[in-house]
């Protein structure tokens, strides 16, 4: 698909200020292809920001954010979908009233046209696209272990549940690109087993580009190819999981603060 | 799918027998009926508006009255047959919500409300102002002659309007279902579920809920076009806010996002009134309210709520079979 030196993610010296406050200072990483990237950082770090910026929720101060070639600054939200961006949410955002199969199939909205004429008549242009769905609904649910709650309120179930139908949103939108929001957070020892067992899973059929935020640092560095940590909005590494995890400023910065918690030192 | 052709069957049960009740009802219970079907085709607009897509409004009247004198006016001044006004005041009123809906969604809920409050407010008014008396007839309205029933049939006049009222009615719901049950329906309560997932999911939240609320218009309109043939009178203060509000407690009751509970919220604004002055001529109002809270206790999630309930209960057999 993409040429494998050309990026298809790439952040170039992106600033976000809020009022007097540098959330983001000058920012620059790329994703190729098929990689999975980590997101890493201490509290306070700008991960977050810097996801809020790629996914269009913050429009940066400055700088540029290009995905396959596109222009995702100042981009519309609603078009994220459709230029191939899926994405999850930090503490799960599902339609919690609709079933797990609504909630899914809502995910390949901007896969269908038809409108709202069509849609109150039942043209056949509406069955075809239900019919569409059928199939990719039906393959996620699998995938996912869905199957056997599909009819379920998505808000009722268990949280790991919710997660892995927040995830099947996602897919069934045929992303090039799936932003996961600290895809972990909740999770226990065992279920975070079982997600990095299943993103590796998933990347090769989906033919995924992942970018990944993440606290969990076994996970990030299981999964991911690339590994960028950030520190007070500045980038302070940026490498495979083993370059990083030995880098001196990462260590300090985020190996460090762990450690004085653990031992209760208060802050510097 | 098979609940969905349950949900046919029943939908088309419900209105053979609204059919049937034609042949066997007096011409003063052939009105009441022909109303409740008005009442239940206005309340049918805000069920999509505010039950599927989270949006209030506090006006819904304003969107009755225009379609109602739509089609007053065409009939009454420029000698247009009852059933081509329908469509133009359908399309009066669904190009009204959008224009209304077109600011007034973009700044948020509670400004919808308002927006929609103040129309309310402002639409008898305007339709009393001289300068258009021409056209609306002030504040003596306007009279329309009654429709007869085509092709010769042996139907009386009230019959016929009854019936004409139950066809457009059931086509207005059954546009309704279609539009709710597929992609769009999906859309509209994603957005009203979780707004900035939906956006992230590619659906345009000022784009869906414009269109959504001209929808809610329009079939609100298409009730006040229905109740002027029924009725062939208008006047302004037939509009004021108190149908709004009757309009918007004929939602609450039959359940904000049922379908076949707009059925139910009609009746009630149909029916409620003249059953509370029957059982007290002295203060109607306070046995009106008296029984409006008895029902929120009894079926806090309307009619529609407690049927999608026994729904449910029906179904879980056949699911635990499979």
């Amino acid at each position: 698909m993409n040429r494998a030196d050309a990026p298809l993610l790439s952040v170039r010296d992106v600033v976000m200020r809020f009022g007097g406050v540098v959330a983001l200072n000058s920012v620059s990483f790329d994703v190729t292809g098929g990689q999975i990237c980590g997101l890493i950082g201490p509290n306070g770090s700008g991960k977050t920001t810097l996801f809020n910026c790629i996914s269009g929720i913050y429009r940066s101060t400055a700088g540029e954010i290009t995905f396959d070639g596109t222009r995702l600054t100042g981009a519309k939200r609603h078009r994220m979908a459709g230029l191939g961006i899926g994405r999850t949410f930090q503490n799960v955002a599902l339609f919690r009233a609709l079933s797990v199969r609504e909630n899914i199939l809502v995910g390949a909205h901007h896969l269908g046209h038809t409108g709202f004429i069509a849609n109150a008549l039942r043209l056949p242009a509406v069955r075809a696209e239900a019919e569409a769905a059928a199939t990719p609904l039906a393959e996620l649910l699998e995938l996912l272990d869905l199957t056997a709650m599909a009819e379920e309120s998505a808000g009722a179930l268990p949280f790991p549940i919710q997660k892995r139908v927040e995830l099947a949103r996602a897919l069934i939108g045929r992303p090039k690109l799936l932003l996961l929001d600290e895809p972990a957070g909740g999770l226990n020892h065992a279920e975070v087993d079982a997600l990095a067992e299943l993103l590796q899973r998933i990347r090769g059929p989906y033919q995924l580009t992942i970018l990944l935020v993440e606290h969990h640092m076994s996970l990030v560095m299981r999964v991911s190819e690339k590994v960028v940590a950030l520190e007070f909005g500045r980038k302070i590494a940026d490498g495979t999981p083993d370059e990083v995890r030995r880098d001196p400023e990462v260590i300090r910065a985020y190996l460090g603060e762990t450690e004085a918690e653990a031992h209760h030192a208060g802050a510097a | 799918m098979n609940r969905n052709r349950s949900a046919v069957w029943g939908g088309l049960g419900v209105f053979a027998v609204l059919v049937a009740l034609a042949f066997v009802s007096s011409s003063y219970h052939l009105f009441q009926l022909t109303m409740l079907v008005v009442y239940a085709v206005a309340v049918l607009g805000m069920v999509v508006l505010t039950g599927y897509n989270g949006q209030i409004s506090l006006g819904q009247g304003a969107f009755f009255a225009i379609g109602s004198y739509v089609t007053a006016i065409l009939m009454a001044n420029y000698n247009w047959p009852y059933w081509a006004t329908v469509p133009v005041a359908a399309a009066a009123s669904a190009l009204m919500g959008f224009l209304i809906g077109f600011p007034a969604l973009r700044l948020g809920g509670l400004y919808l409300a308002l927006t929609t409050f103040a129309l309310a407010v402002a639409v008898p008014q305007v339709l009393k102002v001289d300068a258009l008396s021409g056209l609306t007839g002030g504040v003596q309205g306007l009279t329309m002659d009654k429709a007869e029933a085509p092709f010769h049939l042996p139907l009386t006049g009230d019959q016929w309007i009854y019936l004409f009222t139950l066809i457009v009615g059931g086509l207005m719901f059954l546009l309704a279902w279609n539009l709710t049950r597929g992609r769009i329906g999906r859309a509209m309560m994603a957005v009203r579920e979780q707004s900035t997932a939906a956006e992230a999911m590619g659906i345009n939240l000022a784009g869906l809920k414009t269109r959504t609320f001209a929808v809610s218009a329009m079939l609100t309109g298409v009730a006040g076009a229905l109740s002027s043939i029924a009725v062939q009178f208008v006047a302004p203060d037939s509009f004021n806010f108190f149908l709004s509000i009757t309009l918007f407690v004929g939602l609450v009751v039959g359940g904000v996002d049922s379908i076949p509970g707009a059925l139910f919220g009609g009746a009630f604004v149909e029916f409620l009134p003249n059953i509370a002055n029957e059982i007290s001529k002295a203060a109607p109002g306070a046995i009106y309210g008296a029984i409006l809270i008895a029902f929120m206790f009894v079926m806090p999630r309307g009619v529609g709520g407690l049927l999608s309930r026994l729904a449910r209960r029906a179904r879980k057999p056949a699911v635990a079979a499979e």
